[in-house]
């Protein structure tokens, strides 16, 4: 017996250890299977019904839900907030971290800590968000926030302001704590990817007399565009799942100012009647516009990327 | 020449100067104002502390903020967390990248796929789930999800394909180790700087989630940092402010320590985030 077991291993060579591979990846698929496939189809499932409160029984309605949710002018308003609130977060941060990048990667100007530099703008990203949230609704607060201290004291205003009453100010406030959290992350990858860029491109540019501008636009950014691609997508994955910050610094409000898809998803299960169902099709409307916009930015910048080849 | 070259370097300071300090500047008000009373704090702004600090201690805790209890379950939930998202991360990387089986193929094509999938939106199927299992105000829908991070994956595979010797595992079972025993003695510790760039932000970023333990925990002696933390915004604290800058000074300071310590890196970490893709 033992010596046939040996042959047979023998013979079959490196096959034989598969079945450790397989056995290897055993936890990572049932953790795969258990925790990420079937809450998700399970709340596509729930989408299709009406289940809400403490009920257990899945009652199928079709697409009721989605016909209901399209129409359904709060969720409509958080998904334009969360849009609005990543674009005025996005574009500055995306723009910032852009010039800083071609700044700090400079030979000919270099500047003095770069080190430290880096490490302090990317200090606020990784602050837990709760807390962030916490300490800009004391920073910005009414009337004695030390905001409107200091801009009292400046004479920029003569009365303190109410920030969480006006639904621009909130919305500035939030894409402001997204830029600020982000802006560092974004910097420190452009710079790892100029980085990255072949020196020799550079030199050949300078020799040929281009000037400084034209090299960065004509040279760096088309081959940042893959990184950038990288950047935008998370981004936008990210800003799409928008939480903590506007749930804990207004709750959403004032009049569902900064009430983003997330936090739609969330009251609606959470509070009130507890509407699965709503929720469930929120996510899954959610869920489809990250896909479908990812699928687009990266097919228009590939597209580019061809273009520029030929 | 020189001139405009010398020009161009204030500007590049100036600017990075203002960044420093809008990045610094909401700590540093944080801080102070945690050591200052709140009839301090209403009649003006200051960059100096003052030495209310223990006083605004004994409002905080005195009307239920656990912090203590709070960070322990947060550095409970997170080591825990980490422990086992490294552990069965490497273990599948290792995996791929040593042996040849049948769907190998499949299970990486699903790995690069759920990268991209967004992992909150499927939250309430997951809370359902969790809540027909009765296991919601439990740490371990915290917990066992780390058996599956495809992110972790992808990165520990792409390391090792970098600079794994396999011909040491072949080495070795000639020794007559056990394939376990190969992984343990010789996988992990190879893939320990790897492992390390992973740990740090996975445990980051299991230490301040809020919105799973948020939907899950309701028992409040087993909140976390960040849930406990919203506890600030209730009405018994709504005119201490000084104790309100220091509870939420408390919960930064963890991490800004931490920080602190392993911010290069941390920020080595982050590069390779965007050069990997």
């Amino acid at each position: 017996m033992e010596i046939t077991k040996s042959k047979k291993k023998r013979k079959a060579g490196i096959a034989n250890y598969s079945k450790y591979g397989q056995m290897f990846i055993i936890p990572f698929i049932v953790g795969f299977l258990l925790f990420q496939l079937y809450p998700i189809i399970y709340t596509i499932t729930l989408s299709f019904t009406d289940l809400a409160g403490w009920e257990t029984e899945l009652n199928f309605i079709g697409f009721k839900n989605y016909i209901h949710i399209l129409h359904n002018d709060h969720f409509l308003q958080a998904l334009k907030n969360t849009w609005i609130i990543w674009g005025m977060n996005f574009i500055p941060q995306l723009l910032v971290a852009l010039i800083l990048a071609k700044w700090f990667t400079d030979n000919a100007v270099k500047i003095k800590g770069e080190g430290l530099f880096k490490a302090i703008f990317y200090l606020p990203n990784i602050i837990t968000a709760a807390s962030l949230a916490i300490l800009f609704n004391s920073l910005f607060g009414f009337p004695h926030g030390p905001v409107n201290q200091i801009l009292i004291h400046f004479n920029v205003i003569q009365e303190p302001f109410e920030f969480f009453r006006s639904k621009p100010g909130t919305r500035i406030i939030v894409a402001f704590i997204q830029f600020w959290r982000w802006y560092g992350s974004t910097f420190i990858i452009l710079c790892a990817g100029i980085m990255g860029i072949n020196p020799s491109l550079f030199e050949a540019a300078k020799i040929d007399g281009a000037s400084d501008w034209k090299i960065f636009s004509n040279i760096t950014l088309p081959l940042l565009k893959p990184i950038t691609l990288y950047i935008l997508i998370t981004s936008l994955v990210g800003g799409m799942q928008m939480f903590d910050i506007p749930f804990l610094l207004t709750g959403g409000g004032p009049d569902y100012a900064v009430e983003t898809g997330m936090i739609y998803v969330y009251n609606q299960a959470f509070t009130g009647n507890r509407n699965f169902y709503m929720s469930a099709t929120a996510s899954v409307v959610l869920l489809v516009i990250i896909m479908v916009f990812s699928a687009i930015i990266y097919y228009v910048m590939n597209r580019d990327k061809r273009k520029v080849s030929r | 020449m020189k001139n405009r070259k010398f020009s161009k370097k204030v500007i590049k300071y100036f600017v990075s100067i203002i960044l420093f300090i809008l990045s610094v500047i909401p700590f540093w008000i944080l801080a102070v104002n945690a050591t200052r009373s709140t009839e301090q704090i209403q009649q003006g702004f200051s960059m100096i502390p003052s030495h209310f600090m223990s006083f605004n201690y004994e409002v905080l805790t005195g009307r239920g903020f656990g912090f203590y209890r709070g960070f322990a379950n947060s550095l409970f939930i997170s080591t825990s967390f980490t422990l086992v998202v490294l552990y069965f991360s490497a273990m599948t990387a290792y995996a791929l990248v040593v042996y040849e089986f049948k769907g190998k193929k499949v299970i990486f094509s699903i790995i690069a796929f759920v990268l991209m999938v967004p992992a909150q939106l499927s939250l309430i199927g997951f809370y359902k789930m969790m809540l027909n299992a009765g296991l919601t105000d439990s740490y371990i829908p915290l917990i066992l999800p780390g058996l599956a991070s495809p992110a972790t994956v992808f990165f520990m595979r792409q390391y090792l394909l970098s600079s794994f010797p396999v011909t040491l595992v072949q080495a070795a079972r000639i020794d007559g180790a056990s394939e376990l025993s190969i992984f343990h003695k010789i996988g992990l510790p190879l893939m320990k700087p790897g492992l390390a760039t992973m740990g740090i932000f996975t445990f980051v970023g299991s230490w301040n989630n809020l919105i799973v333990p948020l939907m899950l925990i309701s028992t409040e002696d087993k909140y976390t940092l960040p849930m406990l933390v919203q506890l600030l915004k209730a009405d018994i604290y709504r005119t201490e402010y000084g104790s309100i800058y220091l509870g939420v000074a408390m919960t930064i300071l963890p991490l800004v320590l931490v920080y602190a310590a392993f911010s290069k890196f941390i920020i080595a970490g982050v590069a390779l985030g965007g050069v990997k893709e």
